[in-house]
């Protein structure tokens, strides 16, 4: 048995009494009475109509404003999103999932997911140390991997008309990727997308549920962390558990934060990015018929999916009183951060209402703006490739079984969720 | 024409050489980088077209192009 210090029952238990839950605000529910003074991204009203909620904000408010979550903000135009991006002296990465608790502030500059939830200068640090793992080169070994399991899933569609696109494709891609980099069992899957539902579109229920949910999460990523410092492997886990800053291992949280990063972080997004371009292609069968037809066309299609039905809304905390798109931030309000609505932006997006397949010139900001580009980025590139050219290979011929029945996301990350389509 | 990487910029989107892979690479973190053939900053003749592309395509606006030929 190999000891590390950082990995003890004691010292976890002594981290976990030490916690601090930070400033805790009422839960509102239920039905917005006006999108620019009331807006609620977990609303049914939202998870359904998102797009026109944005283009209608954009075109007359353009910043919105709820009371709900303790007080947030929602900008809707390209230039706002950007700004509030690239100004990390005024907006802070302490939270970037909106709920209703406030971190304590000196969890500040490391968060509790480093580094997606850190500001510089630490941030700067900790995503160096991730950055290798995910280039375009090193994600590409993971492509073949990735395609057999593809076809997999296709091949288990022998014998039936309709499938779920979303939950039946979709969701095991990333998970599977995911889980083969951190050194996860592949069984532990099913377990993932309840971690994931309770970080982000559970964000907004009650906190003892969340903390019942987190614990969960927690006791598994801490099984895992045991498991390898007994059995050392080539994975990200391992490489997280030797991996230095400032001459010394990583804090026990540093690396505990960072797994649940690389394992929320990629699922739910790739997901719903997989799940929206589908859905689009399930509706239009001219642009099917010609990615089916022409594959060279595809790579701009991916791009063009990414901008019109980006999945990622990120959030960030005022950290200093700001005058951002002609409103008053005060500190601590929430900030959403809705890179998706920044893509349909007319003043920057030539037809940003349509989506054309073909699109040349595509400047999106699906992955962000800024220093907290996605880290990921060229992961999810991989994989929403592969998922769809293997899709669209072996299933050319598909259409929506039931619009009606098609379910989207709420919370920041918006995807389909339910998605019956019907093959062949 | 020229062209160059604003490293203070470059968040590493990797669009530029996702689209000319021969004129643009990454570096060990996924931040773009000049090439061979571009090595010297001077864009080959005629492809002038994909280094423009390159550049519209880029987040954080960091491939910079240099439209007029150094005399």
């Amino acid at each position: 048995m190999t000891v590390d210090d950082r990995f003890t029952e004691e010292a976890r238990q002594q981290r976990i009494a030490e916690s601090q839950l930070g400033t805790v605000n009422e839960i509102i529910t239920g039905p917005v009475k006006d999108w620019t003074t009331d807006f609620s991204h977990f609303e049914e009203e939202y998870a359904e109509n998102a797009i026109q909620i944005w283009d209608d904000l954009r075109g007359r408010c353009p910043v919105a404003h709820t009371e709900r979550f303790g007080g947030a903000w929602l900008p809707t135009r390209y230039e706002d999103v950007q700004a509030i991006a690239y100004d990390t002296e005024h907006f802070t990465s302490r939270a970037i999932i909106i709920s209703n608790v406030r971190p304590p502030l000196d969890i500040a500059p490391v968060g509790f997911a480093p580094p997606i939830s850190s500001d510089p200068p630490f941030h700067h640090d900790a995503r160096k140390l991730l950055l290798p793992a995910f280039t375009k080169a090193n994600v590409a070994k993971q492509a073949v991997t990735t395609e057999a399991f593809c076809h997999s899933l296709i091949d288990g569609f022998a014998g039936r008309d309709v499938v779920d696109a979303a939950t039946e494709y979709g969701m095991y891609i990333p998970m599977r990727v995911i889980a083969d980099m951190l050194g996860f069992p592949q069984e532990d899957t099913e377990k993932f997308t309840r971690f994931v539902e309770n970080v982000l579109e559970g964000a907004n229920d009650p906190i003892e549920e969340r903390q019942e949910r987190g614990m969960a999460l927690s006791n598994y990523l801490f099984e895992q962390v045991r498991d390898h410092i007994d059995n050392p492997r080539d994975d990200l886990t391992t490489y997280l558990l030797n991996a230095e800053l400032y001459g010394q291992k990583l804090e026990p949280q540093h690396v505990v934060g960072t797994m649940t990063l690389l394992l929320i972080a990629g699922i739910d997004t790739t997901w719903s990015a997989i799940g929206a371009s589908l859905w689009h292609l399930a509706k239009n069968p001219e642009d099917r018929k010609r990615l089916v037809e022409d594959r060279s066309l595809r790579p701009k299609a991916v791009e063009e999916f990414l901008r019109a039905y980006a999945p990622v809304t990120m959030a960030r905390l005022v950290k200093e009183d700001v005058e951002l798109g002609g409103v008053q931030m005060k500190k601590e309000d929430w900030v959403l951060l809705p890179f998706p609505a920044a893509n349909r932006d007319p003043e920057r997006f030539e037809r940003a209402d349509e989506v054309v397949i073909d699109r040349e010139v595509n400047r999106h900001a699906a992955f962000g703006l800024g220093i907290h580009r996605c880290v990921g980025s060229h992961l999810a590139r991989m994989e929403l490739t592969v998922a769809l050219d293997v899709w669209l290979d072996r299933v050319p011929e598909f259409s929506l079984e039931d619009p009606a029945a098609v379910r989207w996301s709420a919370g920041q990350i918006r995807g389909p969720r339910a998605l019956p389509l019907r093959i062949g | 024409m020229r062209v160059s990487i604003d490293s203070a910029t470059c968040q590493g989107h990797g669009r530029c050489y996702d689209l000319a892979p021969d004129l643009f690479g990454e570096d060990e973190e996924g931040y773009a980088t000049l090439t061979a053939l571009t090595a010297d900053g001077e864009v080959p003749a005629g492809r002038e077209g994909d280094v423009r592309l390159a550049a519209a395509n880029c987040p954080e606006s960091a491939v910079l192009v240099h439209e007029e030929a150094r005399l």
